[in-house]
């Protein structure tokens, strides 16, 4: 018995091992190829949405998958951390002129504020259930970015200028610089993000996750999630786990948003980049990589990313396609009738590899 | 009077998040799943009305008659192909799948009816009524748009109640083993229950663009999400509840847009979406949830 658990917790940790090492393979590679030079300037503008994409489908994973709650609001998460990771480097950009420490500060900000949200989020949405917590998480994802589009922050030699939904409002000295404009959103941020950046950031996150489902913390969470009333008679302070593993899903989606704003010259907080679609997409890349696979997560993330851009020969016709491998793939996965399909196909195949090795 | 026209155009506005809750709320009702694609079913239905009306120059009766029809079938298409082989399957893969066809409706007509906006003609051509000595004037579609409402919502509660495949739908939403025991055909009222959802997806995309005139491959995404909103407001699976969330949602959003910020208009439906589903959890008329030990 002790000797076939030992064998277990090895195998996950082997298991994890290779996911690390799976990232860390990909990111070698990548770097030849763009030494080499048979990487298409196309492609290396993909790596760091990829990075970002995987990074805010590991932090809704763990929502998802180890939780149990389904968040369809994690966009709204991401876009807090983009915003105050970008105002933070806005802010300090002046004083501070190295950037691995310009980007950390954003990071560590933006990661901060994101978790804070998701802590005032979860503490009225996780008493909801299914559905409803669903379309609540949905809910607030749409406020966070509309609030942000009235948002209005600008600096000058006398201070800080505040206003909402009014910006012209605020009357700047000749010096004076907008931090935040409303629906403008942040503009000229350093580029400080980078694929080096993402990788380090998605093998953080993933030794950050491994480590909390395989502690006692982590246990206690998919107790709750495997049955919440057995859980609590066992003594399981529920709210606590519940909030504790949203706060740090959201967290992540917000380090994931300060690495998308760092990429981009200009953020704004439109439907396309923070709406729901995209926390649909991120549920997408969850669903399809396998609920509670941070592995399948980020290969997921990658592929889907990819595919658009693979098709884009076929202009037109690529988002198209697109939505049709996703219900391939997804009718191929889950239908009842596929599995049972598979099962027998795959027997057949040991069938006669057995037979060749007799 | 200002604040008389801003009710009767919320509740004009309303009125259709309510024929448009009414797809997802029966769907959910019965098969358990959020039926992404409901929006974008709307706006093929827009866009059959448009080609119908502006191409073929047909009265605008037949145009709506055959986009319900179109619908219809489109809805039952959907289900066969891509909800049916996940009958048994998580929520959350259909869920996803829902997304699929989702994204495949919308691309579909970017490709069929091409990305620029068109200008959609309300099918309702009928004189405003003026009120009060021409104080308060309320449009045509705004009423045609109640009325039809409420006829469709006391026609549904009749076929619900009164007629066969309506209890049929009753009792396979609430127990799907129990009601094939007794001889329901389940598939067949799950089907019909689509077809239903998406007729009524027809008629609201409608009277949606007929009082927002814009046209794109894009324009059931929005409404569908306020919709789907308004279900759960109401109490999703609550007929009734569909009626009532719709309406209040539609009052707010306008109210809000009118008196505290249009650019808020939207978080303000969502804030007060999150209050009451705080206060009351399964939603105004949601039936409460008994949990097993």
């Amino acid at each position: 018995m002790a000797k076939s658990t030992k064998k277990l917790i090895k195998k996950t940790t082997a298991n994890q091992l290779i996911t690390l090492g799976m990232v860390v393979a990909v990111y070698i590679v990548v770097q030849i190829m763009i030494a080499a030079g048979v990487m298409s300037s196309l492609m290396q503008g993909l790596l760091v949405p990829m990075c970002t994409y995987s990074i805010v489908a590991i932090g809704l994973n763990l929502c998802v998958g180890y939780l149990g709650e389904l968040s369809i609001g994690h966009a709204g998460f991401m876009c807090v951390g983009a915003f105050s990771g970008a105002f933070c480097t806005k802010l300090l950009a002046g004083t501070i002129s190295n950037h691995v420490v310009l980007f950390l500060a954003a990071l560590l900000v933006g990661t901060a504020m994101a978790a804070l949200s998701g802590f005032l989020v979860g503490i009225p949405v996780l008493r909801l259930r299914g559905d409803y917590l669903a379309i609540v998480t949905l809910a607030f994802g749409e406020i966070i970015k509309n609030i942000i589009n009235v948002l209005y922050i600008a600096k000058d030699t006398d201070g800080f200028h505040f206003a909402i939904s009014d910006g012209n409002s605020i009357r700047l000295s000749e010096e004076g610089v907008w931090l935040i404009n409303g629906a403008k959103g942040i503009t000229k941020i350093p580029h400080l993000s980078s694929f080096t950046a993402g990788v380090i950031l998605i093998l953080l996150f993933l030794i950050v996750v491994y480590n909390l489902v395989n502690s006692r913390s982590g246990r206690a969470i998919m107790a709750i999630r495997d049955n919440r009333i057995a859980a609590e008679s066992v003594g399981i302070n529920i709210t606590k786990f519940k909030l504790m593993a949203f706060t740090i899903s959201a967290a992540i989606a917000g380090a994931g948003g300060v690495l998308y704003a760092h990429n981009l010259s200009t953020v704004t907080a439109t439907p396309a980049n923070f709406g729901y679609n995209m926390s649909i997409m991120i549920l997408v890349f969850v669903v399809l990589g396998g609920i509670g696979s941070f592995r399948g997560s980020i290969i997921a993330a990658v592929l889907l990313t990819l595919l658009p851009e693979v098709l884009r020969g076929l202009s037109d016709y690529r988002m198209l396609i697109y939505s049709i491998v996703l219900i391939a793939v997804m009718l191929f996965n889950w239908a009842p009738k596929c599995i049972e399909f598979r099962q027998k196909v795959m027997a057949r195949l040991k069938k006669n590899a057995g037979k060749e090795e007799a | 009077m200002n604040f008389l026209t801003y009710l009767i155009n919320g509740i004009s506005l309303g009125s259709v998040y309510a024929i448009i809750a009414l797809g997802y709320t029966m769907v959910y009702g019965i098969a358990k799943m959020l039926n992404f694609a409901h929006g974008d079913v709307i706006m093929i239905g827009c866009y059959v009305v448009f080609l119908v009306m502006s191409g073929q120059g047909l009265h605008p009766v037949v145009a709506v008659l055959l986009s319900v029809i179109i619908c219809t079938l489109l809805g039952i298409a959907i289900e066969k192909i891509a909800y049916k082989p996940l009958r048994r399957a998580t929520p959350l893969a259909v869920l996803i799948t829902a997304i699929g066809v989702s994204y495949f409706l919308q691309n579909g007509a970017l490709l069929l009816f091409g990305a620029d906006t068109k200008s959609f003609s309300s099918v309702i051509t009928l004189p405003a009524l003026k009120l009060a000595g021409g104080k308060l004037t309320i449009s045509s579609t705004t009423i045609v748009t109640v009325i039809v409402c409420i006829v469709i919502m006391i026609a549904l509660t009749l076929f619900i109640r009164r007629t066969k495949a309506g209890r049929a739908m009753l009792a396979v939403s609430e127990d799907k083993d129990a009601a094939q025991l007794m001889g329901v055909n389940v598939n067949a009222t799950i089907s019909l229950t689509f077809a239903i959802g998406s007729g009524l997806a027809a008629i609201a995309g409608v009277l949606f663009c007929s009082a927002y005139p814009t046209l794109t491959p894009y324009t059931g995404s929005m409404p569908g999400i306020k919709a789907f909103t308004a279900a759960v407001f109401g109490g999703i699976g609550s007929v009734p509840g569909a009626l009532i969330g719709g309406i209040l949602l539609g009052i707010i959003e306008i109210l809000g847009r009118a008196y505290i910020s249009s650019q808020l208009s939207d978080a303000i439906v969502f804030a007060v979406l999150i209050i009451v589903l705080l206060v009351k959890p399964t939603g105004i008329l949601g039936k409460k949830i008994h949990e097993k030990v």
